[in-house]
């Protein structure tokens, strides 16, 4: 019998998975503001994973697509300056609703909706697992490629312009990013609270940190340490895994905010 | 040596023609002052240069390989990036220590390396924007309203700096400033902006345009001359074009 036979060793595996790939990516998203944009777009993944449902594709694929389009879409406007906060809250709780209502319309499945929207993390398989790390090293690959460039370009994208670097790749970057943690977060913490992981552990590591590396990489260590200390809660409370989970990485922020006095 | 030009420059932004027909040029060694009033494309412009904008008709003209150094009007570091005057520096090329610490010396910010970005003061924060700027051996600086937020003396100082970094470097500077008196005395030349070129010539000439006075109003010419020890209170109208038949 293999490790991975375990169940909670899977799930372990696969809270940590998604808390080291969302610790870079969610120190941009707190760097540049972009909360509410993460909202949309892990919001519009619960269409996505209708629309798999319905097709019989695999809900990581439907999901990432949903919410590629969305967050390119959002990309999109915020290009054009439209009013940016309401413009993101119709269409974070437009398709979240939307979303719910097509998943009630898929036929013949009993679908457990709690699973999709706060995670099911101890049903964690290891195609899952597969998935997890697989997507998760995508984007921290991809992150590590452009780091000097992104960092450059979320200072200023003047800047940016003037040492030849164009910023609209580089958020086209981060936005593909999100999208896919978005999409193998699902099957952990679920499209509600997603973005949790992704503020929470970069905010809890920001009075720690000198330099922007040193962030990301305590936001990892705290993100993979709520993930399993979450876990552990879950068991011992037999609390739902996936908010015991968000709360764990809420307490270590509130703990970080004592640095700050 | 023609470093810059710009060459007939037209750029709408949105439903707005914000600068039309403009010619500007910058050659080594010398300082180019962009004036005008709020609103008048003056950043437009620099962003224009530097290919952050793409202008709708017209074209700007750099020479070949061209290595610019450029301190943004602003750079307003959300609290949430934590980062040191070393990284800053190191960003979006990774530069040698030896490099830095030159740079850093050359804009009067020696002792600052460790310091986090969020702790510096206003004129220090400028003067790691300069060294910044400085970091690729540039042949052209451009300073887009770099001592916004500095007093008289600060600016005045700052402006010495650029000066200074001229001389050592030989490179040309075009920089956009409100501070007309301070800047038209550390300039070699001076563009009027507003929307389009209104004048342009040396800090004398442009003081005693009557376009620059219609824009700006008499009293800075005499405080010019306050700073540069000189009297220009001549009314020649020193504009090549006829500036009545464009407000018309």
């Amino acid at each position: 019998m293999s490790l991975l036979d375990d169940f909670i060793v899977r799930a372990a595996l696969g809270g940590v998975g998604v808390a080291l790939a969302a610790a870079p990516l969610g120190s941009f998203v707190v760097w540049r503001r972009m909360a509410f944009f993460g909202d949309a777009t892990a919001h519009a993944a619960i269409l996505g994973v209708a629309l798999s449902l319905a097709l019989s594709l695999p809900i990581t694929v439907g999901a990432m697509g949903v919410a590629l389009l969305m967050a390119l879409a959002v990309s999109g406007l915020s290009d054009r300056r439209v009013a940016l906060d309401t413009g993101l809250g119709v269409m974070a709780h437009a398709s979240l609703a939307v979303g719910l209502v097509a998943v009630s319309f898929v036929e013949g499945v009993r679908i457990d909706l709690s699973a999709y929207l706060f995670g099911d993390i101890l049903a964690v398989s290891k195609a899952d697992i597969a998935v997890i790390w697989g997507g998760g090293a995508l984007v921290v690959a991809g992150l590590a490629w452009r780091w000097q460039s992104l960092l450059t370009a979320t200072l200023s994208e003047d800047l940016a312009q003037a040492s030849g670097i164009d910023p609209r790749r580089e958020r086209l970057l981060l936005t593909v990013g999100l999208a896919v943690v978005v999409a193998v977060a699902i099957k952990v913490v679920g499209v509600l609270l997603i973005v949790a992981m992704l503020l929470i552990p970069p905010a809890a590591a920001r009075p720690f940190s000198r330099t922007p590396e040193a962030m990301a990489l305590i936001a990892a260590g705290i993100g993979a340490a709520s993930a399993l200390a979450g876990l552990w809660g879950a068991f011992v409370f037999d609390a739902p895994a996936g908010p015991a989970i968000v709360t764990a990485a809420a307490l270590a922020f509130l703990l970080s905010t004592l640095k700050r006095v | 040596m023609r470093l810059i030009a710009a060459r007939g420059l037209g750029v709408r932004l949105g439903a707005l023609q914000v600068l039309t027909g403009v010619d500007l040029h910058v050659d080594a060694g010398e300082i180019v002052t962009i004036v005008g009033p709020n609103g008048s494309g003056k950043s437009t412009l620099l962003r224009s240069l530097i290919g952050a904008l793409r202008p709708d008709t017209g074209a700007v003209v750099r020479a070949g390989g061209l290595r610019i150094g450029y301190v943004p009007q602003k750079l307003a570091i959300d609290h949430t990036l934590p980062l040191t005057v070393g990284r800053f520096l190191n960003l979006p090329k990774r530069v040698s220590r030896a490099v830095a610490d030159r740079a850093l010396e050359r804009a009067g910010a020696g002792a600052l390396w460790d310091r986090a970005m969020a702790d510096l003061s206003g004129g220090q924060f400028q003067r790691i924007l300069l060294a910044r700027a400085l970091l690729n051996a540039p042949q052209l600086l451009i300073l887009d309203e770099p001592t916004q937020g500095l007093d008289q003396p600060g600016s005045a100082a700052f402006y010495r700096l650029i000066e200074d970094v001229r001389d050592t470097l030989g490179c040309g500077v075009l920089m956009v400033s409100h501070e007309l008196h301070v800047v038209m005395s550390a300039s070699d030349r001076v563009v009027c902006l507003n929307g389009h070129v209104c004048c342009h010539g040396t800090p004398e000439t442009v003081a005693n345009s009557a376009e620059y006075r219609a824009l700006f109003g008499t009293g800075t010419a005499g405080a010019l001359a306050l700073y540069r020890h000189e009297h220009a209170h001549s009314h020649d109208h020193a504009c090549g074009h006829d500036h009545a038949r464009e407000s018309a």
